[in-house]
Formats: C-alpha cells, sequence, structure tokens
C-alpha cells in the first residue's frame, strides 16, 4: 500500500518538469553531478542532507519569510511599463522589479536563504565568489548582519570593471580578494573560492551565487529563487487574470533566470526565453553564451554546456557585463535546452548598451547591464507578438554599479 | 600483474617505499619534459606521476597553476601528453607512468577512446581530481576493459563510512592526500600521517601513497615509510620554474637542478626503509 502511494507519487512528479535532480544530482540523467575532489565531497553531503532537513523544516521557511519580507523588501512588484509597450507597440510589457531588493538584485533571494542555512549548521566563515559584485555585496550585506567573517573573491579584471561595489564589500566589512589568475573574471574567482573551502573546510560555508556548483547548489539556489516566479504569476494572475505569454531572463550562471521560470516550466503555454551574452557577437569568439556557442564538459562541480576548445580546455567567456561574464551554465538550463522547454537566444554588448537606455529613459528604471541583456531581447521580440499578449522581463538589479562602464562606452568622462 | 603492482610489490620485497615524482607536461616545453621524464628513473624515481594542464585547476595553488599555464602556452594537449608517454616508452618498459589531472580534457577526448589510447602510450594508471566515484561510472568500465588503472584520491575529509566506498572504486594503487587544501601549501606532520595511515590500509590491500605538502627529503622518507610511497610535485615544480630564463625558457640548468633534487629525495627515501607496521 505504502509502495503503491510511493509509487503514484513518483508517477505525479516524474510528469513534472519541476523536480529534484536524481540522486547523483544529475538533470536530465546527464547535466549537473558532482564533480569535486575527494576533500569536498563529504561536505558537499553534508551540505544536502542539511538543506534537505532545513527545507523540511516550516520553521526554516518561517524564518525566511521574516527576512525575506522586512529585510530584503518582498514581495517585488510588477511593474507595467506602458511607454515601453508603447513604444515596441506589440505585447505587453511588465518588469519584474527584482533590482527594488535590498542591495539592488535578485543576488540576496538566495543569500538570505543560504545564510540562514550555513548559521544552522554553525558555519561562521563565509566564502563567496562574484562577478558583477552584486553576490558579493549581497553576501557581505548578510554577513554584516549576522556578524560574520566574509571572503569574496572577485577576478582582478572584474574588480577594477565594478569598483562601487568593490567598496560597498570593504564597507560591510568584507575582505574582497582580488584573483589574477586567467583573464581575471568570474570563472576565476570561482576556482578560486573552491580552494578556498578545500583549506578551511571545518568552519568555513561556500556561498554560490548562482544555479551552477556542485550538487545540491543548483536545485537549492534555484528554490531559493523560485520567490520570484511565484510572485510573477500570483502577480499576473492579479493583474490580467492569467498566465503570462512570455518569460524573459538574462542568462549568467542562470539564477534569476531559474528563479522566474521555475514556476512556470508546467504550464507550457508559457514561453521561457533565457538571453545569453553574445559579447561582440556569437560567432565573434568574443562571447559568453554557453548554450548556444559551448558544448557539454565539466567545470566547478557539474556537467553543463561550456565555452571550451577542442581540447577541452574551457575559454574565456567575454561580455561587457560582468555578471554575464562567465563560460559556464547552471545545469538545469543545459537540460531545459535540450528538451526544448527554455529557449535561449543572445544579445549583443552593443544591443545590451541601446537597451540600457531605452529602460532608462522610458521607464525612469535604470537596469543592470546583466538585465539589460533581457531587455534587449524583449525590445527584438515584443514588436512582433500580438498587443493582447503579455511579455514579463526578470528586471534582475539595477544599473548604478554600471554607470562608469557606460559612460566610458558612450564616450563621456566622469 | 601491472608495472604498478609489480614495482610496489618489488619495494616491498626491498623493504622499502616509493618515491613518486610529478612533472607537468609541456612545462615549459615539450623537450624539456620529455628529457625530465626520460632522466627520472635514473635519478632515482620509482613511479612517476604526470600531470596533464588544465585551464582551471581548481584543486591546485599557485605553483601547479603555472605550470599548467606554462604547459598550455606551450602547446600541451592530452594526445600531445600521450604522445611524451610513448616517446618515454621506448626507452623504459618497466617505471609505471600515472597521469593525473581533471576530468574535462578526458571527457572531451572520450574516455573510451582515452583509455585505449593511454594504455597504447604506456600509461599505467590516472587520477581525475574532479572525477569522485560518485561520478566514475564513466570511465570505470572501459579502464577495466583497457587495463588502465584508476587511482583514487582519500582526504582526511573522507568520513569512516565513505572510505570503503570510495576504495571499493579503487585500483592500482590509493593516494591519500594528507592535508584538507590545495596542492603546495601546508604539510602534514609525522603525527597525522602515523594516525591516518593504517585506517586507510585496514580498508585496502592496495598501496598506499602519500600526497600534497611532501617537500623535503625528510618528509618524504616519512612519508614513504609510513605509507607505501611518496608524491612529490610543488617543490620540484617549483624548482623548475626558478632555473627558467626571464622569457620563462628553459635554461642549461634546469634539469640538473631538478634531477639533483629527485636525487636528494630518493636517498633520504631508500635510506629510511620501511617502519613497521
Ligand atoms: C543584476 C544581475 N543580473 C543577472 C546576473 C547573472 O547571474 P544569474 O544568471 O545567476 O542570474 C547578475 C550576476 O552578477 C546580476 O548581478
Amino acid at each position: 500500500m505504502a509502495n503503491l502511494m510511493e509509487q503514484q507519487k513518483a508517477a505525479r512528479l516524474n510528469s513534472s518538469l519541476r523536480h529534484e535532480p536524481d540522486g547523483r544530482g544529475h538533470f536530465g540523467g546527464r547535466y549537473g553531478g558532482r564533480f569535486v575532489a575527494e576533500t569536498l565531497v563529504p561536505l558537499i553531503l553534508e551540505l544536502e542532507t542539511a538543506y534537505a532537513q532545513a527545507k523540511a523544516d516550516p520553521a526554516f521557511q518561517r524564518e525566511l519569510d521574516y527576512y525575506l519580507k522586512d529585510y530584503v523588501g518582498r514581495p517585488s512588484p510588477l511593474w507595467l511599463a506602458r511607454r515601453m509597450t508603447e513604444k515596441l507597440g506589440g505585447a505587453k510589457i511588465y518588469l519584474k522589479r527584482e533590482e527594488l531588493n535590498h542591495t539592488g538584485s535578485h543576488k540576496l533571494n538566495n543569500v538570505m536563504g543560504q545564510i540562514l542555512l550555513a548559521r544552522r549548521m554553525g558555519r561562521t566563515r563565509i566564502v563567496a565568489e562574484t562577478g558583477a559584485g552584486q553576490h558579493g555585496v549581497a553576501t557581505a550585506t548578510v554577513c554584516a548582519l549576522f556578524g560574520l567573517k566574509c571572503v569574496v573573491y572577485m577576478g582582478a579584471t572584474d574588480v577594477e570593471r565594478q569598483k562601487p561595489n568593490v567598496f560597498r564589500m570593504r564597507l560591510l566589512g568584507a575582505e574582497v580578494v582580488p584573483v589574477t589568475a586567467g583573464a581575471g573574471t568570474l570563472k576565476d574567482a570561482m576556482n578560486e573560492a573552491m580552494r578556498d573551502w578545500v583549506a578551511n573546510v571545518a568552519d568555513t560555508y561556500m556561498l554560490i551565487g548562482t544555479v551552477a556548483g556542485p550538487a545540491p547548489y543548483p536545485a537549492m539556489v534555484r528554490d531559493f529563487q523560485s520567490v520570484i516566479g511565484t510572485e510573477v504569476k500570483a502577480q499576473m494572475q492579479e493583474a490580467e487574470g492569467r498566465l503570462p505569454d512570455v518569460v524573459v531572463a538574462a542568462i549568467g550562471g542562470g539564477s534569476n533566470a531559474m528563479g522566474i521560470f521555475h514556476p512556470f516550466l508546467d504550464d507550457q503555454s508559457v514561453r521561457l526565453i533565457g538571453v545569453e551574452a553574445a559579447g561582440h557577437g556569437l560567432d565573434s569568439g568574443k562571447t559568453a553564451a554557453s548554450i548556444e556557442r559551448g558544448r557539454p564538459g565539466v567545470l566547478h562541480g557539474n556537467r553543463t554546456y561550456l565555452l571550451q576548445s577542442a581540447d577541452g580546455q574551457i575559454e574565456e567567456a567575454h561580455s561587457i557585463s560582468a555578471g554575464l561574464d562567465y563560460p559556464g551554465v547552471g545545469p538545469e538550463h543545459a537540460w531545459l535546452n535540450d528538451i526544448g522547454r527554455a529557449e535561449y537566444v543572445g544579445a549583443t554588448d552593443e544591443e545590451a548598451l541601446e537597451a540600457f537606455q531605452f529602460c532608462t529613459e522610458l521607464e525612469g528604471i535604470i537596469p543592470a547591464l546583466e538585465s539589460a541583456h533581457a531587455v534587449a531581447h524583449a525590445m527584438k521580440l515584443a514588436p512582433t507578438l500580438p498587443t493582447d499578449s503579455l511579455m514579463v522581463i526578470n528586471l534582475s538589479g539595477r544599473g548604478d554599479k554600471d554607470i562608469f562602464t557606460v559612460a566610458e562606452h558612450l564616450g563621456v568622462q566622469l | 600483474m601491472s608495472r604498478i603492482a609489480k614495482r610496489f610489490s618489488d619495494l616491498a620485497a626491498e623493504g622499502r617505499g616509493a618515491l613518486i615524482p610529478y612533472l607537468e607536461a609541456y612545462d615549459p616545453d615539450r623537450e624539456t619534459s620529455l628529457a625530465l621524464l626520460r632522466a627520472m628513473p635514473a635519478a632515482g624515481a620509482d613511479l612517476i606521476e604526470v600531470g596533464i594542464p588544465f585551464s582551471d585547476p581548481s584543486a591546485d595553488g599557485p605553483v601547479i597553476q603555472a605550470a599548467a599555464l606554462r604547459g598550455l602556452k606551450a602547446g600541451a594537449t592530452l594526445a600531445g601528453v600521450l604522445g611524451m608517454v610513448s616517446a618515454f616508452r621506448e626507452g623504459d618498459a618497466h617505471t609505471p607512468v600515472i597521469l593525473m589531472g581533471y576530468v574535462n580534457p578526458v571527457e572531451s577526448y572520450g574516455y573510451e577512446r582515452f583509455c585505449k589510447d593511454a594504455v597504447a602510450a604506456g600509461v599505467d594508471g590516472v587520477v581525475l581530481v574532479d572525477l569522485p566515484p560518485e561520478e566514475a561510472d564513466v570511465i570505470e568500465a572501459p579502464a577495466k576493459a583497457a587495463g588502465l588503472d584508476i587511482i583514487r584520491l582519500v582526504a582526511p575529509t573522507t568520513t569512516p563510512e565513505r572510505l570503503g566506498y570510495v576504495l571499493s572504486h579503487a585500483s592500482g594503487f590509493v593516494y591519500y592526500v594528507s592535508i584538507a587544501g590545495i596542492t603546495g601549501t601546508r604539510t602534514a606532520s609525522a603525527g597525522d600521517l602515523r594516525a591516518a595511515i593504517p585506517r586507510v590500509r585496514a580498508a585496502t590491500s592496495l598501496p598506499v601513497a602519500v600526497g600534497f605538502g611532501v617537500r623535503t627529503p625528510e618528509q618524504a622518507a616519512q612519508a614513504a615509510s609510513i605509507a607505501d610511497g611518496a608524491v612529490v610535485a610543488s617543490v620540484l615544480i617549483e624548482t623548475l620554474a626558478g632555473t627558467l630564463d626571464a622569457q620563462g625558457h628553459a635554461t642549461d640548468a634546469t634539469l640538473p637542478t631538478v634531477l639533483e633534487q629527485i636525487g636528494a629525495l630518493a636517498t633520504a627515501v631508500r635510506a629510511a626503509g620501511r617502519q613497521a607496521a
């Protein structure tokens, strides 16, 4: 009897695309996994158990809800972008305002969840990797809130192009360590954070900022970010009485996209579009479009699409946006791509810069350059859609951190 | 009997442990690293580990990271590394060669093709740092079919419950990572090793080698006498790097200096013999 119920439950779960990875941490039997050195395997298994317990504990959820509401500032609004809609003359466009969260991006949703977990696990030292610095700032913020030691690894190139965030992290009491290996971007920062964790296993919690890394990170970060899509669903129901037709989000590692996609995976009428950074162009060789221009391989603990050479060496990504400048992507996206449930497209540096200004001028909202990639694709797609169709763009972060980069590209001296 | 098993059993009969020096393939160029590889047995290497350069060596410290970058700059590919081992085998039929690296270049090459080509080149075993037993099904069957040993890492963090599982996937020998950390940083004390090695031994009949943080002849002698072998890597690469010219090219001092250091390590390992278990 119990067995039959188990089987029925399994069948129900199987018919849903919203599921946990298998026992090996794989999505679709292939992507994800636990590709880490033996030293770290026992730690990620311990983390997996601790997260499973926390997830099943209503007290943990209550605690998280409290912080999400009163500290992060959730729910974030769903804004009808009237002028953008008019200008583009097609789909009705809504912006999910993740840039209004405390610290200015969606990153805090995940960080809030993981820091509460780290505390439950008794860890006192937090290490994180960061690209744009948004994840680093979010992590430094909660470490200040709870009085924990915080070390953030950041590529030296990114330290240079994201100076305001470096200063913010230092004000918040974090130690920011510039990483000079490789091109000095997010991939190198991730390597260095993993090296730190391996060397400090006793007291350290590694707080990964996107839906990548060894299991359980991809599913755990997705769970914490899914609050975005869950809210959108309810808000759209209230505003329009139905589901959206298209959801568009930028893809770095893929956390803001997975967060807004996941609650819609079983709603087949909803088109899910992930926008990768095409950099100088998808075929320029200077791109960060791992799904469109990469092939499956293993890096940073998981199997997924990677930009790599014929010999399996990982290539440097290129994007104007530090937060998208990563040669991989979360493994659940790799799977959603292969089964065709989500579409993955590219937007170039130039298109993102144009979208940055478009959104700023028409809506009075300065988007992060990362989010501007999503806006850029919406600008292409919306005019081709009927006026009664509904589009949501995940505005994953605010662009204050990017004004120096943008000014430079516009030839303005600040 | 495989070359690895034969070498460990011969050394056990001699009453001593193995010295296992490491070199990074193509560091700083193919010719120099092949010459070093060829000269290592005469200098006192009992087994040799050859590093496969990888762009993202996330378990390695700065010294091996730099060596990997030099190797890649010099044009290292996995096929090229196998070619080096083939060239070495023309002159040495007995010294076991173990490749050490990360999984992605091997996945990209193809697991089955890799196992066949590696054995054909004369490779005896492989350590893939980021391929734990949980993920190793991709390589285990082809490795077994080809006769390639899969050497497993055991770490200080490996729990007693997990140890048996990890070892059930091991062949050749067991590589005990003596510190929780990356290569070339900390060193385990003799006391740590005396506590840890018997636990590993109790769970396997395979030989056990100690690596990560073994730097001096004394440490090598200690590790090889408590366990069955000592892997020495970062310190040799540091020495090699110290002999390069301003452009990063090998000099006349490169081979002799590294080989002399291997000689000193070998002398100490041979003198130490074996501690009674
Ligand atoms: C505002 C913003 N959006 C998007 C991203 C990309 O990350 P992900 O794809 O994980 O959402 C970042 C990363 O730094 C970011 O800061």
